[in-house]
């Protein structure tokens, strides 16, 4: 059941002298397309029911700075960087969450050298936490019963800090078969977006990465593609599209399917 | 006594050839930039022992990982026979260990048998894994030619090697026999070693003359060492060069999560400038911040690391089949960059030598390797994933699209919108940033 949430800005917090348990690092995608947002809305949702105490950024939030580094641009990400990690420094913020793995890492791994030292954890990871700690359970997960559901390891989750295990771990929390793709954790096949290609058109070639990505996905017959990624959320979407799927299968973020099962959208 | 002559100046020639090359293969690596590497020494001789000693990301793919295990095993332990072979040659004798070592010898010579046998087998599956199997990775573009035949050479030497080893031991097992008769001829070759593999070679021999098996056992035996010296100066000319260079590679290899990019120390300094409100902007560049370019444009703006990696790499190809833009068709190869930076590298030292001031008018960019390629990877790191000794050319692409980018501001029109958008909203895409809160009013209408 959806309940008026509110969401507050770190902005607020500072004003009233409070200080939040963790900084949600909404990113671009999660702020501003439609699709994403949708993610966003999910994680907020399983936060708030959790009673978290988390704070945004709201207009204070810029780009991490990934998509510029990725495509060679060191001094448009560093910018970037440092006027995040300025405006991070200054609410004295010590750990956050993002709903984005090129956040993640950038964030978790390229931030500390320029000054940014914080806990930084993925949002498929929050919420492993949350119910391994009985902060939030799924009520037995009743739409997923005899579903079938795939996880496609996002790049820079898997392969590029090791996280396998946690996103696997919550979708083992519903009542669904997980059925894995042949290429999958380290062997994962990329979706085409990653290194900036998201903001370019793919170079010329004979398939979509993400059309073979997709393929993958529809050998294991899901009812669910599952991912942990904006990007890759689009990219299998369009995969999925591509191949006149849409009606039986559903590409899905990890945090939208837990806010669906504990009943919270 | 002109046997051991000649050995020794056979023995000497290929000591010098190598030496001498090895020295150029230094100095050309050491062209590179320096990136410090000396940290977390635990870590990294854990990465030398498991990955580069106990192949243990070869076996990931268990047909070419045991074949490879088999041959690289056969490799190291048949040394010992060579050591055996190397001072029977200047010292003019015959079996040298097997009188010190007695039983033992007999255990060793047989395991090398064995290995020797392994190693033909695996290289002859080999061959036909290259040649007759439609294995994609053994087909691309750039393992034609040259490449192709390297490959094919070093196999075939390394059967021709094992044969010649195994001939040696079944015509000496059968001078010993002769010796045992009393043969004069025979008179030096002492009942030694175990032979369970060479044994079925004897039939091939079993006809000749004292005489004739004297000749075969001798031509066999210079055979083989004239054979392994040629190959090691082969080798330090080929992509075989892995078998040395895998080492310190491994060694020397990323230790940081893949996904971390370092952050580019010289842009920090001048970022931190821009950003701050009494830098002023008209001062001195301090002393020692020379102007440098941004990025690889040729190999010399890599780093030594990198031109190691080149080196090092042994056109297996595992990278490329794991690439998504090369298996979806796109020109991006992650081999063809190491093999490129390698040619390339090769080509600035010969100019070296040939003590050719002016540049040649190439680079590693625009001469080797398109921009094309550049714009096709995905950054997924698979590539590095797949590497069995964890080389990095995912590196050396994105230090080739920082030149693009940060020194010739070359980049697709898509891509300069992106930075436009991030330079002017904070967003990759052109939303006002003050818009960025939108979706929590949206939340609870």
């Amino acid at each position: 059941m959806s309940q008026s949430i509110h969401v507050p800005t770190m902005a607020e917090m500072a004003a009233s002298g409070e200080v939040p348990e963790i900084l949600f690092w909404v990113g671009c995608s999660g702020s501003f397309d439609d699709r994403a947002k949708r993610i966003t809305k999910a994680i907020v949702r399983i936060l708030n029911h959790c009673n978290v105490k988390f704070a945004v950024l709201g207009a204070e939030e810029s780009c991490s700075g990934d998509p510029a580094k990725r495509a060679g641009n060191e001094f448009l990400f560093q910018m970037q960087a440092m006027q995040n990690i300025a405006v991070l420094n200054g609410y004295g913020i010590k750990k956050v969450v993002t709903g984005c793995p090129h956040c993640f890492n950038t964030l978790k791994n390229e931030y500390p050298q320029l000054g940014g030292e914080y806990e930084v954890i993925h949002h498929t990871q929050l919420v492993n936490e949350l119910l391994a700690d009985g902060r939030m359970t799924v009520s037995g997960g009743g739409d997923f019963k005899g579903k079938r559901i795939t996880f496609h390891d996002p790049c820079y989750l898997g392969r590029a800090n090791d996280v396998f295990e946690a996103p696997r771990a919550v979708l083992e929390k519903l009542d669904a078969e997980l059925v894995e793709m042949k290429r999958c954790k380290t062997k994962g096949l990329c979706c085409g977006a990653g290194g900036a290609q998201m903001f370019k058109e793919a170079e010329p070639g004979n398939k979509e990465v993400n059309v073979e990505r997709t393929e993958d996905a529809l050998e294991v017959k899901p009812n669910i593609i599952a991912t942990g990624c904006p990007f890759c959320n689009t990219m299998m979407t369009d995969g999925v599209k591509n191949f006149n799927k849409e009606e039986e299968i559903q590409v899905k973020d990890i945090a939208e399917l837990i806010a669906e099962a504990a009943d919270l959208l | 006594m002109i046997s051991q002559i000649l050995f020794i100046l056979v023995f000497a020639t290929g000591i010098f050839l190598f030496a001498r090359r090895a020295k150029t293969i230094r100095r050309n690596i050491l062209l590179g930039k320096d990136v410090d590497r000396s940290d977390n020494r635990s870590e990294r001789l854990k990465n030398l022992i498991l990955v580069a000693f106990g192949q243990s990301k070869m076996v990931v793919r268990p047909v070419s990982g045991i074949l490879h295990l088999l041959v690289y095993l056969g490799f190291i332990i048949i040394n010992i026979e060579v050591l055996e072979i190397v001072l029977d040659g200047i010292l003019g004798t015959h079996r040298l260990f097997a009188s010190t070592l007695g039983g033992l010898y007999d255990v060793l010579i047989g395991t090398f048998e064995l290995l020797a046998l392994g190693v033909l087998v695996a290289c002859v599956i080999f061959l036909i894994r290259r040649n007759v199997l439609n294995i994609k990775r053994f087909h691309s573009k750039e393992l034609t030619s040259w490449p192709k035949s390297d490959a094919n050479i070093i196999l075939v030497t390394e059967i021709l090697l094992m044969f010649a080893f195994l001939s040696m031991n079944a015509t000496d097992a059968l001078l010993q026999v002769a010796n045992a008769g009393g043969a004069p001829d025979a008179a030096h070759y002492l009942a030694a070693g175990s032979f369970p593999i060479s044994q079925y070679l004897v039939p091939l021999f079993d006809g000749l003359s004292v005489n004739g098996l004297v000749m075969v056992e001798r031509g066999m035996w210079w055979f083989h060492i004239i054979g392994i010296m040629a190959f090691l100066v082969y080798v330090s000319y080929s992509k075989h060069l892995h078998i040395m260079l895998a080492f310190p590679a491994t060694y020397f290899g990323n230790l940081n999560p893949k996904g971390y990019m370092p952050n580019m120390e010289a842009v920090t300094s001048e970022v931190k400038m821009m950003l701050d409100p009494q830098a002023d902007p008209y001062a001195a560049a301090p002393a020692g911040s020379e102007p440098q370019r941004f990025g690889a444009k040729d190999v010399t703006d890599l780093s030594w690391k990198q031109l190691l990696d080149s080196y090092s790499c042994t056109e297996c190809g595992r990278c490329t089949s794991v690439c998504p833009a090369n298996q979806t068709g796109k020109l991006l190869s992650p081999r063809k960059v190491l093999m490129d930076t390698r040619d390339r590298l090769e080509e600035v030292g010969k100019n070296i030598d040939l003590g050719v001031e002016e540049t040649d008018g190439k680079s590693l960019l625009g001469s080797y390797i398109t921009e094309e390629e550049l714009w096709a990877c995905t950054t997924c790191n698979a590539c590095t994933d797949a590497c069995p000794i964890n080389l990095d050319p995912l590196s050396v692409i994105m230090e080739m699209r920082r030149y693009l980018i940060m020194e010739e501001s070359k980049s697709p029109e898509s891509i300069t919108s992106m930075f436009n958008n991030i330079e002017n909203n904070g967003a990759p895409w052109a939303f006002p940033a003050a818009d960025r809160g939108k979706w929590i009013d949206e939340l609870n209408a």
